[in-house]
């Protein structure tokens, strides 16, 4: 019984420590058909890296981040190509162990600085998932990726 | 007049519900109960959608209720501060009394 205990133990630790220097690439289409897939995935990554407890707001966020580009990056253009990057990193001055997301695309380029998230008070539909990922993450920045499209870098810390 | 919802709501289900929406209210019904038990995942796309419909029924006099929300549901309600705007009964049954 003893052994069989530390085996478990064992196999629980590597999937906490998960992903230590090594990362996840996904190469999607900006179809919503296949948001679904792009979340299942993004659950088993944060149970890989210990983020169990924040999986729903981890996959709500990257979720969001995800329908912002096909919607407005790409207009509805299904065929194009998004790029989804989670890496385990090490965040800040006190090194914590977090979940880096890149998500990049390929559509037209904005100043990142008028990404904005509204007001949730404001009561109307719509524009409300940018200031659900700046809720859940612990950072988020929107860049010019190259010279032709965005990136989305958000960090979630795990400890 | 009880819809069921069930599964993940996202941008492309929103789509849908929507439609079921525009169906439900030409019926120009005094009271809808949403019951959300088996909605599994909501995004901001399913959100927007609900608050559509309750600002309809605001103008037109009717009355929406939400039942049986999950938690990782109610978190969006939370993040976006919606949880008081909505009527929120945890089961169908107490929405409808």
């Amino acid at each position: 019984m003893t052994k069989m205990n530390s085996k478990t133990t064992d196999i629980k630790s590597k999937q906490k420590e998960g992903m230590a220097d090594s990362q996840i690439e996904l190469k999607m289409c900006a179809n919503p058909e296949y948001l679904p897939a792009a979340r299942m995935l993004v659950r088993g990554i944060t149970r890989i890296v210990g983020l169990e407890d924040k999986e729903d707001l981890v996959t709500l966020a990257v979720e969001e981040a995800l329908t912002n580009v096909i919607r407005h990056s790409y207009g509805g253009a299904c065929e194009k190509p998004i790029i989804v990057k989670f890496k385990r990193i090490n965040y800040g001055s006190e090194n914590r162990p977090a979940l880096e997301i890149l998500i990049r695309d390929f559509g037209r380029q904005v100043d990142p600085e008028s990404i904005k998230g509204r007001d949730p008070c404001e009561f109307k539909p719509g524009g409300l998932g940018v200031h659900i990922v700046q809720t859940v993450m612990d950072e988020i920045e929107f860049s010019h990726a190259g010279d032709c499209g965005m990136q989305l870098r958000m960090v979630k810390c795990i400890v | 007049m009880v819809l069921e919802l069930a599964g993940e709501i996202d941008m492309e289900c929103s789509v849908a519900l929507r439609h079921k929406f525009k169906e439900l209210f030409r019926k120009k019904p005094a009271v809808v109960v949403v019951n959300m038990s088996g909605v599994e995942f909501m995004d901001s796309s399913g959100l927007a959608t609900l608050v559509g419909a309750l600002k309809w029924c605001r103008v037109n006099g009717s009355e929406l209720r939400l039942a049986g929300l999950v938690q990782r549901v109610r978190d969006i309600f939370e993040i976006c501060r919606l949880e008081s705007v909505f009527d929120i009964y945890d089961t169908e049954a107490e929405a409808l009394s």
